[in-house]
């Protein structure tokens, strides 16, 4: 893209658990996304994307706050999320959601067709190939269930984490596997969502790495909340973060350094 | 089979401390999925098989009545006999008559889950005639008087040791010293014992994996063979089969036969395939004398037409419960009825209403691992999420769940008391979680809390952040 050409702009849906839980990974997102050559703007009424709600089956209130994202979010470019859950939620079921209705079936077409999950716009829109950081760190990378099976997020993150000088990729068994965290599945039925969650620490800890990825902070807090109850030193962190070199804030979880 | 799906989060609690159990579904866990991969590697048009799949059956789903008809009226031609069984209860009775006309006292089963569902095997004991179950793991459960724990693989909940000790228990003529070890011995053993019943047997009951209404056939896959011997000894044949079984030809059956084994069990096809059109004729060398076909809708014409209707393309190959994470964590037992798994919980409030299975549908994160390996591209959890729907507009989910998710959403919906309530929730969590940066407990979390830690807040919100430095920016 030539230096003549307007930067686009990029609204960025910074997702519910970014806003109250890590706010870092908003400003990673922030970051790369200006790295791609892009303007970023945060729409300060934001909250939650309503995947609560839908999920719930509370279709009335989900409705609701998916035209308030829209209203949002429709004026620019590109509309970008740190999270394959949201992002399928906004790209994938909010079309759904307002089949056949004559004035929203359209509107929210035309939103949806701008949303992506962070790391697959960074190289599937922008075309990134690397991104010029270091991290002395081996790392294991969880994909998150929606971002993988509902936007085909897999390849994109691995390619731009082997750019990173010095990081090392240690794949773990299993890494398509569900973590157990599911929304609110995991405050439904926590002990088979531990037991799901258990299963996956264990497999991470047989890679040995120093540091677990992962781009949805919901599975990431529920894998850090029990690397932690269990004791690991491993350190985790939302991918975004360790793309755009901003690992100097505590871990989620871990001892970092 | 007794119904527990109310009772979803004992039994989920009780498979999960149950240490026997856990080991034996391992082998869901391992075995099946890669069996799986290997062998849908091997098939590079499988993914345009699953479309046509699809195809034939939305087809045919759409023009049912029609097939049904057509069906019906081939059976007939070839000598057969076509019953119409609205309820559970209806098929039962139509299968009791059948047997009490013809004197029967035993009959011998090929594996059926219709069988299951509509509860036969007690109704048939009840009534004096004694069923017996000839598929290796359907054997084993009726020993053990259990029930299937898995659609293609009903013993899977077991290992190889509870199923010698039971063979040691039951085949008491047979030499006590004798070596049960290898699984092959345990097969061979079964197959001893049940030669004699097939010869008893006065009646054979199958299921049907297709209905193909072009020839008015019936069709089963099986691996041991044991489905021939129950559909062709025995004077009279019963195949009880649910409508959504019919495809309109020969070819369409080929076809999603090819997505069957290799989604169940990785095969390239099962290692027997019984096509059965009406009793045995003059020139044939054997077969029944009558060929009856029950036909069960059981709540499946209200499916038709609803949100529900893509799980009638549904053919049992047990793809998205070998692939469900929380079907490895409890077992098929745990859901309390004969369809365990993502396609039990999508048909279990079809069949039994959502107000008594309301769990099931709930007890999913939405991985959606099943419906990326179902070879007949059924959207599980959209129709799981189709059932959280109908419960919320019923008012069946528990008021806690309902109160907090209103509070949550009052907020969501009015961004400027969100702020506020945010920025006070993230200060607040995040003095508690101090300077480790963890919550261990937390009381009106504590679905989260007793399994793992919180990850405390940073202090302050991304957005109260991201506003402050815009205006040092400015
Ligand atoms: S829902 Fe799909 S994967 Fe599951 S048993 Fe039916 S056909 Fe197989």
């Amino acid at each position: 893209m030539s230096q003549a050409q307007i930067r686009p702009k990029v609204g960025l849906f910074a997702t519910c658990l970014v806003d109250l839980f890590r706010p870092s990974v908003g400003f990673s997102a922030a970051k790369l996304i200006e790295d791609a050559g892009c303007d970023v703007h945060v729409p300060i009424a934001q909250t939650c994307c309503g995947q609560p709600a839908y999920n719930s089956g509370d279709t009335k209130d989900t409705r609701d706050l998916a035209k308030q994202v829209i209203e949002q979010f429709e004026g620019f470019d590109y509309v970008v999320l740190p999270s394959g859950s949201c992002g399928a939620m906004l790209k994938m079921h909010y079309p759904e959601l307002f089949k056949g209705d004559p004035l929203w079936e359209e509107r929210c077409r035309r939103f949806s067709d701008k949303v992506f999950e962070l790391v697959s716009f960074l190289t599937d829109v922008r075309g990134m190939t690397e991104v010029k950081v270091q991290l002395g760190k081996s790392v294991t990378y969880h994909d998150s269930c929606s971002g993988l099976r509902e936007l085909g997020i897999a390849k994109q993150p691995r390619a731009l984490l082997s750019s990173v000088e010095g990081l090392e990729l240690k794949e773990m068994t299993g890494s398509d596997v569900c973590c157990g965290f599911g929304g609110t599945f995991c405050v439904k039925y926590p002990d088979i969502s531990g037991k799901i969650v258990s299963k996956k620490t264990a497999m991470i800890g047989e890679t040995g790495a120093d540091l677990l990825l992962a781009g949805d902070m919901g599975c990431l807090m529920n894998m850090a909340g029990k690397l932690k109850r269990e004791g690991s030193t491993i350190e985790v962190r939302h991918v975004a973060e360790v793309l755009a070199g901003m690992t100097d804030s505590r871990p989620i979880a871990g001892s970092g350094k | 089979m007794q119904f527990t799906a109310p009772q979803f989060k004992d039994n989920a609690a009780r498979a999960l401390a149950d240490g026997q159990l856990q080991k034996a579904l391992t082998n869901v866990e391992k075995g099946f999925i890669a069996k799986r991969a290997a062998a849908v590697a091997a098939l590079p048009e499988f993914d345009a098989l699953r479309d046509k799949g699809r195809e034939i059956k939305n087809h045919t789903l759409a023009h049912l009545d029609l097939y049904l008809e057509a069906y019906e009226h081939k059976v007939t031609e070839s000598g057969g006999h076509v019953h119409w069984a609205e309820s559970a209860e209806d098929a039962r009775q139509l299968v009791l008559d059948i047997c009490r006309r013809v004197g029967a006292k035993t009959v011998t089963k090929g594996k059926s889950m219709i069988t299951e569902e509509i509860n036969l095997n007690d109704f048939l004991s009840e009534h004096a005639i004694e069923p017996v179950e000839t598929d290796l793991g359907e054997y084993i459960i009726q020993l053990r008087g259990e029930h299937p724990s898995h659609i293609i693989a009903p013993a899977v909940h077991l290992n190889k040791e509870q199923v010698e000790e039971d063979f040691r228990r039951v085949h008491t003529h047979l030499d006590p010293k004798r070596d049960l070890t290898a699984p092959e011995t345990l097969l061979s053993e079964a197959r001893q014992v049940l030669r004699k019943r097939y010869f008893q047997a006065d009646v054979g009951i199958t299921g049907a994996n297709f209905l193909i209404a072009e020839t008015g056939t019936s069709v089963i896959v099986t691996n041991e063979g044991n489905g021939d011997l129950t559909q062709s000894l025995p004077k009279v044949h019963i195949v009880v089969a649910s409508i959504e079984k019919l495809v309109p030809t020969l070819e369409d059956c080929s076809q999603i036969l090819r997505l069957l084994a290799r989604s169940a069990t990785g095969q390239d096809i099962s290692v027997y395939t019984t096509f059965s059109t009406g009793p045995r004729r003059a020139e044939d060398p054997d077969g029944p004398e009558e060929y009856h076909v029950i036909l069960l809708d059981n709540g499946r014409t209200a499916m038709l037409g609803s949100e529900f209707q893509d799980m009638l393309r549904c053919i049992r190959c047990g793809a998205c419960m070998n692939h469900c994470p929380v079907y490895h964590a409890v077992g098929g037992h745990a859901y309390g009825s004969v369809y365990p798994g993502p396609m039990g919980a999508v048909l279990t409030p079809s069949l039994f209403g959502v107000d008594i299975s309301g769990h099931l549908p709930n007890a999913s994160t939405f991985c959606g691992r099943c419906e990326s390996v179902c070879p007949m591209h059924i959207p599980l959890p959209k129709m799981m999420r189709h059932w959280r729907e109908r419960e919320f507009e019923k008012h069946l989910n528990p008021a806690t769940a309902r109160y907090g998710l209103g509070v949550w959403a009052f907020f969501a919906k009015r961004p400027k008391l969100y702020r506020m309530a945010t920025s006070i929730g993230a200060r607040m969590l995040s003095l508690i979680g101090g300077s480790r940066g963890r919550i261990a407990s937390l009381p009106f979390a504590s679905g989260w809390t007793d399994i793992r830690d919180l990850p405390a807040p940073e202090g302050q919100t991304f957005a109260q952040q991201w506003a402050a430095r815009q205006k040092q920016g400015a």
